[in-house]
């Protein structure tokens, strides 16, 4: 692979944009694409096969063998709330591939100094949502226990079809969030996909704990996820 | 958080070894059969020293992997390399899972 490939190929997945090499196994020969662009005829159809199904494998091109790589932008996880948990399943969801941001209005939760490099939007989520919109490709995690800010991303996630939506907060909590989201005109059938109690039931009994758990609900979603219904969401 | 970080993500590693003049090898599963422990299109980088980030397997040819990348780091030449439990070399290199695996090494650059 040349140089000019691989430093295309990291900005690429840097930016989150859909990008095939093409080796011919014989010569060496890797040629890159990026998803959008129109690409040559001969090799259209094994990049759009790649792209869509996100397997890589040895095609044949012309009837020499070669290695397709699908490189797919990994799933998001928007975090609602910059608490405690959030600051651990930063650090957990950055280590299993998961490309995470937290919004959260509170300017003194939502500083660069408690969460490193992980990107903060200390925005309301109703500004934030709007230049970033929730899609069935995101995990999103309400975690501030207040409804003024997590029962709008909270239905916004519903309504998007994000492959995962969870909430803090005990099983009395929830029932009253239920309620609020049945006001604002949210389906009940949508409304029983939120997972709350939030995360696995591995008996968490601390920030970093509850962090695992969650994150290991979300991968457990991800994995067993009804990819055929088209809206993310397993049930 | 770390000027490091805690898990280093392969291609990065190598477009920073190489921008460090490092020589480079990225190896890369391109078929598999049977219970192979890592998906095809997975990546192991290695630089001229030995070291490396990533893997193509559970850890099982890890170790002959770098030793052919040494060479073709210094050849340029790319090569496929296949593992099994059939191989002549299982008893050292082999996939105890029972899976097969074939591997491009190619030099970066």
């Amino acid at each position: 692979m040349l140089v000019g490939h691989l430093q295309r190929l990291n900005a690429a997945r840097g930016a989150r944009l859909a990008t095939v090499t093409i080796t011919e196994l014989d010569t060496g020969t890797t040629r890159l694409f990026h998803e959008g662009e129109p690409h040559d005829p001969s090799v259209a159809q094994s990049i759009e096969s790649a792209l869509r199904t996100g397997k890589s494998g040895i095609v044949e091109i012309g009837g020499q063998a070669a290695f397709v790589n699908v490189y797919l932008p990994p799933p998001r996880i928007v975090v609602i709330g910059a608490v405690h948990i959030s600051q651990a399943l930063a650090i957990m969801a950055d280590i299993a591939g998961f490309d995470l941001s937290i919004i959260d209005p509170r300017s003194a939760f939502a500083t660069q100094e408690r969460f490193g490099q992980t990107k903060l939007v200390a925005e309301w989520p109703e500004d934030a949502l709007r230049h970033t919109p929730l899609d069935a490709y995101t995990a999103l995690v309400a975690v501030t226990h207040d409804p003024k800010i997590d029962d709008f991303p909270l239905a916004q996630a519903l309504e998007a079809g994000c492959f995962y939506v969870g909430a803090l907060g005990s099983r009395k909590t929830h029932a009253r969030r239920v309620e609020r989201l049945m006001k604002l005109g949210v389906d009940e059938n949508r409304i029983a996909h939120i997972h709350a109690p939030i995360g696995l039931d591995i008996r968490a009994s601390n920030p970093a704990e509850i962090a695992v758990a969650i994150l290991a609900d979300i991968i457990l979603t991800l994995r067993t996820r009804d990819v055929t219904a088209g809206r993310g969401t397993k049930e | 958080m770390l000027d490091q970080p805690l898990y280093p993500d392969p291609l990065t590693v190598a477009g920073e070894w190489h921008a460090d003049g490092r020589g480079v090898a990225i190896a890369t599963v391109i078929e598999t059969w049977g219970s192979a422990p890592r998906p095809v299109g997975s990546h192991l980088v290695i630089d001229s020293e030995g070291n490396f980030h990533g893997s193509v397997s559970g850890g099982c040819v890890e170790g002959a992997v770098i030793v052919e990348a040494a060479e073709v780091i210094t050849s340029g030449t790319a090569r496929i390399l296949e593992f099994g439990v059939a191989d002549a070399t299982a008893w050292r290199v082999g996939l105890s899972c029972g899976g097969r695996i074939r591997i491009y090494v190619e030099r970066l650059g």
